[in-house]
């Protein structure tokens, strides 16, 4: 029997496991507008996505130049791979992708975390990554709530009207 | 297009309920769509609302982290002024358009 209801979304878990500039905004931009939205936000931040989070690296993340096809000069012109591997270029790249994003009021990552506690949401780091990477509480910000396990993460995802969402 | 009373006065709205001439706020009509989103406007509301009423007259744009930076109030407060969805209850309530902004 087909079932036309549709349900409001309620709660979201955004997962994070790249550290890149942009994947991590990703996640930050998605967060911080479902607590805008009102709905329940629960982060969670798992391997190199934990750069995110971890006090000594958050505000300091890179985008990669290397291997990334969509990545064009100013202008359009493609940006071929091999330059993007020289000394420097990842620096430069980096600094131009976060003048444009300072542009739009897109916040600092550590600002940007706040921003959504402040709201609410919740921010979680992976208890396996977190023992891989040798990290422990009080190397991640201040807004990072706990570590937990790949058992705790489904159990915060319990309710009708919860979406999973991995970045 | 439809038209609402509000305090007496009929006030050109849009699909969402977004006041569509901001020149035809007024506090009276600001406590009333309070009313019908569950917020009963205190002072530190009317703060707030005037702030957004001259960032959108002064056409900027208005994102979340621009009030926690206000000086106004912060963000956290902002949530709670306007629980739910907060700039969207905030700007309606100030008789501007729905913020564009995804931050």
């Amino acid at each position: 029997m087909e079932n036309d209801e549709k349900y409001k979304l309620k709660k979201v878990l955004i997962i994070c496991s790249k550290g890149t500039l942009e994947d991590v905004y990703a996640a930050l931009v998605m967060g911080n507008g479902a607590v805008m939205e009102g709905i329940e936000t629960k982060m969670f931040f798992t391997f190199f996505g934990l750069d995110a989070i971890t006090k000594k690296y958050m505000n300091k993340l890179h985008t990669s130049t290397v291997g990334n096809p969509s990545m064009r000069m100013p202008g359009g012109l493609a940006f071929p791979t091999m330059l993007g591997g020289l000394p420097g270029v990842e620096a430069g790249v980096t600094s131009m992708m976060k003048k444009e994003m300072e542009k739009l009021d897109m916040p600092p990552v550590d600002e940007f975390l706040e921003l959504i506690e402040a709201g609410g949401g919740e921010i979680f780091a992976c208890k396996l990554a977190a023992d891989m990477f040798k990290l422990k509480k009080e190397d991640f910000h201040e807004t990072v709530k706990d570590i937990i396990t790949v058992g705790d993460l489904y159990a915060l995802c319990d309710g009708p009207g919860t979406q999973i969402i991995f970045t | 297009m439809a038209t609402k009373t509000y305090a007496g006065v009929n006030i050109e709205v849009n699909d969402e309920g977004y006041m569509t001439d901001s020149s035809q706020w007024t506090k009276e009509v600001a406590n009333e769509i309070a009313k019908e989103e569950g917020i009963e406007l205190t002072d530190k509301h009317f703060e707030v609302i005037e702030y957004i009423r001259n960032k959108v007259a002064a056409g900027k744009s208005l994102t979340i982290r621009g009030i926690n930076k206000s000086g106004v109030v912060n963000a956290k407060i902002f949530y709670q002024l306007f629980p739910g969805a907060p700039l969207k209850k905030a700007t309606k309530i100030s008789g501007v358009p729905k913020p564009v902004s995804c931050i």
